[in-house]
């Protein structure tokens, strides 16, 4: 066995929270840049520029690039040769979520309790962990800080079967389109199909972490990708939904083993802050 | 493009001027209010009682903003998406609010009370919250600190960016915008 001191998981949780929520993806940037050269509207030409300085900004002066700065949602694939030793592995987590919200001046954004009196947390923690035991004595983190006004527009239908393909794309096309300006487009649109209720919208979330310029493994679900990017670029929705011809960076599709009887589908959508960070240990 | 400079607070007349497309740099003060403030505030209205705040031609912005970081006036500080307010906006409206900032759509009982209290809902930039954060020159909490990022805010702004979305007529850029661009 391969020991890993907690203490280590916590200040690389608090490492990628930091990074996370002040440096942008390359991928995201990039795919800015070039979006702004594309647009047609002045209006979302000026709004992708204000986007792209914006992150620079927040880059170079280490502040949060959007001030929610999101539900830590924290993937964990643990090598089963690893034993984590003096500390707690869940508390290790929630310590370093505590850490980079109070030392980064990030916004604490969690309330304890859903309906009665919604009190703050104050430290952004519980962290949602989804842990999954794999072979070897590694450690791979990915974080994701998500915010809501994104996560507020996104959705779950359990189609037929008989709704195929087609059933598919108008739930995915009908939830941007509803979803409008609320979730900052340009977003990152990402989809589950398969598995049961809870899989599908695991599967949506962890597709998120993909970067926006990769594909599905899959050809059929890659061009699946790409044909519904452009069908969401005809919405015509564009920057922060004043019009204009980017709506959305990407759609990453993942996809799961389902059951006989059914077609699960998540759109869980991201804000063009689509951030996220990744570690191995 | 068209920009137009506004200081707060303003006079009916004045916002009536605004239209929908419109540039604006707001300097002045500008008072921050998400859901769990306008709750509070409209119980209050609700029971004749005084607010802590006299909004009669002010704006206000719905934004919860990060800690500042020592030395900065104020932490990151983008809009948050508007609808969620809708439900407590009329009576927000009634007490003399000109102007609100956000992001997202509007309910159609909150545009109808814009058009009748003559009123403008502004527009910035969702996820641009370090670039704004630069326009805010000093920030006070004026009200219910114990919500945190909640509290109501008094920031001191100069230039503040923001694109009149819809006007006191009603017209409505998130309506007549996409339409010149959507091919599906």
């Amino acid at each position: 066995m391969r020991k890993v001191k907690a203490e280590q998981i916590k200040d690389v949780i608090k490492e990628l929270f930091l990074k996370a929520n002040f440096v942008i993806g390359t991928d995201i940037l990039d795919m800015l840049i070039k979006r702004q050269k594309e647009e047609k509207s002045p209006t979302g030409k000026a709004v992708l520029s204000q986007i792209i300085e914006n992150d620079v900004i927040a880059s170079d002066e280490k502040i949060a690039m959007c001030q929610d700065t999101g539900y830590a949602v924290v993937f964990v694939e643990l090598g089963q040769e690893v034993l984590i030793v003096d500390g707690d592995f869940n508390e290790a987590i929630n310590q370093g979520v505590r850490e980079a919200y109070e030392e980064g001046y990030l916004r604490k954004s969690v309330v304890e309790e859903p309906l009665f009196e919604r009190k703050n947390t104050k430290d952004n923690t519980p962290a949602i962990v989804h842990l999954e035991i794999v072979p070897g004595d590694k450690i791979k983190i990915a974080v994701t800080p998500k915010g809501f006004g994104s996560e507020n527009m996104s959705t779950l239908k359990m189609l037929k079967p008989a709704d195929g393909i087609e059933g598919v794309r108008e739930f995915i096309i009908e939830t941007v389109e509803k979803a409008g300006p609320n979730p900052c487009p340009p977003i990152v649109v990402g989809i589950g199909i398969g598995g049961t209720v809870e899989k599908a919208a695991l599967i949506a979330k962890k597709s998120l972490l993909r970067s926006v310029d990769e594909r599905n493994n899959d050809d059929r679900y890659a061009r699946f990708e790409e044909e519904l990017l452009e069908d969401i670029n005809k919405l015509g929705i564009g920057p922060a939904g004043l019009g204009g011809i980017t709506t959305a960076l990407a759609v990453n599709i993942e996809f799961a083993p389902t059951h006989i009887a059914g077609l699960p589908v998540v759109v869980n959508i991201c804000c063009h802050a689509a951030r996220h960070a990744e570690a191995t240990i | 493009m068209k920009i137009v400079k506004i200081k707060t607070p303003v006079t009916t007349e004045k916002i009536r001027e605004l239209k929908a497309g419109d540039n604006v740099l707001i300097s002045g003060i500008i008072y921050t209010g998400r859901d769990a403030a306008h709750k509070r505030l409209v119980d209050l209205i609700e029971r004749k009682e005084e607010l802590p705040v006299d909004f009669d031609g002010q704006f206000i912005y719905y934004v919860g903003p990060t800690p500042a970081k020592p030395g900065d006036a104020s932490g990151a500080a983008g809009p948050t998406t508007s609808c969620r307010m809708d439900p407590y906006t009329v009576p927000m409206l009634k007490k003399g609010i000109k102007g609100m900032i956000g992001k997202g759509l509007r309910s159609e009982e909150v545009v109808e009370a814009m058009k009748k209290n003559g009123a403008v809902y502004f527009g910035a930039v969702g996820g641009a919250a370090a670039l704004i954060a630069k326009s805010i020159k000093k920030v006070e909490i004026v009200a219910y600190a114990d919500l945190g990022a909640e509290a109501i805010h008094r920031f001191y702004v100069e230039d503040f960016p923001a694109i009149v979305i819809i006007d006191s007529e009603g017209n409505n850029l998130y309506e007549t915008e996409p339409k010149k661009y959507r091919t599906i």
